[in-house]
C-alpha cells in the first residue's frame, strides 16, 4: 500500500479519543501554561533585567523582558508537543497497549501516528492560547497581529510533535527519552535565540541554531507579537512545514518497523 | 459457500526463525474453530497475521474471500478481535471504551450508544457503565473486551486466549456467553490453553506445534482417534504390567512413576489391568482432549 492510501480522515477519531481523555484532566493541565509565563516574567523581568541593558533585535531596542516574552510562548509549544508524543504516546503505545487495540479496527498505524502528532499540536495550540492571553494582558503582545501566533503554534506543534514521535519509534524504554532531551531539546531550548539573540553566538554555531525548529518558532512569535523579526516569516513557516513533513514520515516508518512485524 | 478464513501454505519468518511453517486451514461460516498448541507453536502469530498486525511472509491468506494484504481495511471492518493482552483504554469509562471504539469503525454515535447498551446488558456490565476500567475485576474486564470486539457486529470473531487468568466462575460465564454467540451463528476463531474450553466450544480444531498442523478434526473424533475412549492411569507400575502392555501392543505413555494406558471401554485390557496390575493406585477415566494434546505435542516444558 502507498502511504497516501494508508491515511484517511478516520484519524480524527483517534484525535477525538485523546480529546475525550484530556477533558478529564484539563483543569490540572490548564495551570501550567497559565502560571509558567508569570514565573518566567517575574524571574527574568525583575531578577535578571537589572543586569541586562536591553536587547537589540531586528532593529528594535527591547527591554530584556520584552525580548524573552515571545520566546516563552514558543518554548511552551515545544514542551507541550514534544512531551505529548514522547512520554504520553509511549505510555499509550507500550504500557496501555492502546495502539494494539486500535490496530484491530479499520484504523491504520499511519492514521494513529498522524492523530497523535495532530493531537500534540492541538495541546501546543491550547498552551499558546493561554500564554498569549496572559502575556497580552501584561502588554507583551501586539494585537491583532498577535492572533497569528495561534496558527503558528499549531504548525510548530506539528514539527515538535513529529520529531517526538520519531524518538518514540526508536526509543527502547521510557527512561531513554533522557537522551534526546539532553542532546537535542535542551540545547535547542537554550540556543534558539530564546534567551539571547542568535547573533551573540560564535559564527560557527549560528547556522546550527538556525537548523533548530524552535529558532523558527521563536522568530514567528516575535514577528507577530513585536512586528519585526530577523528571519522572514515565510522562511520560518516553510522550514517548520518541511521539518514536520519529514519527521512525520520518518516517525511513521520507524513506528511501523517497531509495531508491525 | 466461500470460507470465512482460508489459509494456504502460510509461512511467517522473523529474521531466520520460522514461527509459522506451511500452515493450511479453512474456517467455514458459522463454525467455531479452535487453534490449539503449546506456547510458541505459532498460534498468536497466525492470529496477528489475520488482523494485519503482522505481514505474511509467504503463502496466501484470505478472509471473507478478500486478500489480507490488499483489502486489509475492508476485512478489519468486519472482524472483532479479543486480544490476549488487556488493550482496554484505562483513561476511559466502561461505556466510553465501547463508544470511542465504535468511532474507529465509523459507527454513528446514536447507533453506537444503542449497541453499547445492548452489549453491556448481554455481558452483565450494565451497572458498571460509568465505572473506570481500572476498577473492573479480571472477569469483568475480559467481558468488556469481548463486548468491545462485538461493537461492529463482526462476521468473524477472533479470540486469543479469552479466559486465561480468570477464576472458574468468570470462565464459566464467558463460556456461556460464547456458547450463546455460537448459537446465533457467529463464526469464531479461538486459541486457548484450556482443553476443556476447546472441547466444549469448538466444532472443529487444529493442534499446531512448531508452526505446523499436527491434527485437524472435531474434538470427539480426535479423542477417539488419538486417545482411545478410556484412559487408565497406573501409579507405581511394575515390570509385569510393562511386559503385559508391550506384549499386547497397547497404546500407552510411560512417565516412569506413572503409566498411562489408552484403551476402549469394551477392551479386555480394562478388566485385566483392574484385576491383575493395580498394585498401588489406578485411575479409570474417559479420555479427554488434554490426552490428545499431550500425546501429540509431548510432555516436555516449552519455556
Amino acid at each position: 500500500m502507498m502511504m497516501a492510501e494508508k491515511i484517511s480522515w478516520r484519524f480524527v477519531k483517534v484525535w477525538r479519543r485523546n480529546l475525550v481523555t484530556y477533558q478529564k484532566i484539563w483543569k490540572v493541565n490548564f495551570i501550567t501554561p497559565l502560571l509558567e509565563p508569570l514565573l518566567y516574567i517575574l524571574a527574568f523581568g525583575l531578577g535578571f533585567s537589572g543586569m541586562v541593558e536591553g536587547v537589540d533585535y531586528a532593529g528594535l531596542q527591547l527591554s530584556y523582558t520584552a525580548f524573552i516574552a515571545p520566546a516563552l510562548i514558543a518554548t511552551a509549544v515545544m514542551w507541550n508537543a514534544f512531551f505529548e508524543t514522547t512520554y504520553a504516546s509511549f505510555v499509550r503505545m507500550y504500557y496501555q497497549k492502546t495502539f494494539d487495540g486500535m490496530l484491530a479496527t479499520p484504523l491504520t498505524l499511519e492514521e494513529i501516528i498522524l492523530a497523535e502528532v495532530v493531537w500534540s499540536a492541538t495541546k501546543a495550540f491550547g498552551a499558546a492560547v493561554i500564554m498569549m492571553t496572559v502575556l497580552g494582558l501584561l502588554g507583551f503582545v501586539d494585537f491583532p497581529s498577535g492572533l497569528l501566533i495561534l496558527p503558528m503554534a499549531f504548525l510548530g506543534g506539528l514539527a515538535m510533535g513529529s520529531i517526538g514521535m520519531f524518538f518514540t519509534g526508536i526509543t527502547p524504554t521510557i527512561d531513554m527519552f533522557n537522551l534526546p532531551i539532553f542532546l537535542f531539546i535542551t540545547p535547542m531550548f537554550l540556543f534558539s535565540g530564546t534567551f539571547f539573540p542568535v547573533s551573540n553566538l560564535p559564527a560557527w554555531a549560528q547556522p546550527m541554531a538556525l537548523a533548530f525548529p524552535l529558532y523558527h518558532m521563536v522568530e514567528l512569535v516575535r514577528c507577530f507579537s513585536l512586528g519585526s523579526s530577523q528571519t522572514h516569516p515565510l522562511v520560518c513557516i516553510g522550514y517548520l512545514l518541511l521539518f514536520a513533513v519529514i519527521f512525520l514520515y520518518l516517525a511513521m516508518r520507524v513506528m511501523r518497523k517497531r509495531l508491525i512485524n | 459457500m466461500t470460507a470465512i478464513i482460508e489459509a494456504q501454505n502460510l509461512i511467517k519468518r522473523y529474521d531466520g526463525f520460522t514461527a509459522v511453517d506451511d500452515l493450511s486451514f479453512s474456517v467455514a461460516p458459522g463454525e467455531f474453530f479452535g487453534l490449539l498448541g503449546p506456547n510458541g507453536a505459532g498460534k498468536t502469530t497466525t492470529i496477528r497475521m489475520l488482523y494485519g498486525f503482522s505481514p505474511v511472509t509467504e503463502g496466501r491468506l484470505r478472509v471473507f474471500g478478500l486478500d489480507i494484504d490488499r483489502d486489509r481495511r475492508a476485512i478489519k471492518a468486519r472482524i472483532g478481535v479479543c486480544q490476549q493482552d488487556n488493550t482496554l483504554d484505562p483513561d476511559l469509562s466502561v461505556e466510553q471504551n465501547l463508544l470511542i471504539f465504535a468511532g474507529y469503525f465509523g459507527i454513528p454515535a446514536t447507533e453506537a450508544r444503542h449497541r453499547a447498551g445492548e452489549l453491556l446488558d448481554f455481558f452483565a456490565l450494565g451497572h458498571k457503565k460509568d465505572a473506570k476500567v481500572m476498577a473492573l475485576s479480571g472477569g469483568m474486564a475480559r467481558r468488556l473486551i469481548l463486548a468491545r470486539a462485538l461493537i461492529n457486529e463482526p462476521d468473524l470473531l477472533i479470540l486469543d486466549e479469552p479466559t486465561t487468568g480468570l477464576d472458574p466462575q468468570s470462565r464459566h460465564q464467558v463460556w456461556e456467553k460464547l456458547a450463546a454467540l455460537k448459537q446465533r451463528g457467529l463464526t469464531v476463531l479461538m486459541t486457548t490453553h484450556y482443553m476443556e474450553e476447546a472441547a466444549q466450544l469448538c466444532d472443529r480444531l487444529v493442534i499446531v506445534d512448531h508452526g505446523k498442523i499436527l491434527v485437524d478434526g472435531a474434538p470427539p473424533d480426535l479423542i477417539a482417534r488419538h486417545a482411545g475412549g478410556d484412559v487408565i492411569e497406573i501409579e507405581g507400575p511394575d515390570q509385569a504390567l510393562r511386559d503385559h502392555i508391550a506384549r499386547n501392543n497397547v497404546a500407552h505413555d510411560d512417565l516412569g512413576r506413572k503409566l498411562i494406558v489408552y484403551t476402549t471401554a469394551e477392551s479386555d485390557m480394562n478388566t485385566t489391568i483392574r484385576n491383575n496390575f493395580c498394585t498401588d493406585r489406578c485411575t479409570f477415566r474417559s479420555s479427554t482432549l488434554e490426552d490428545v494434546f499431550l500425546r501429540l505435542t509431548g510432555r516436555e516444558l516449552r519455556e
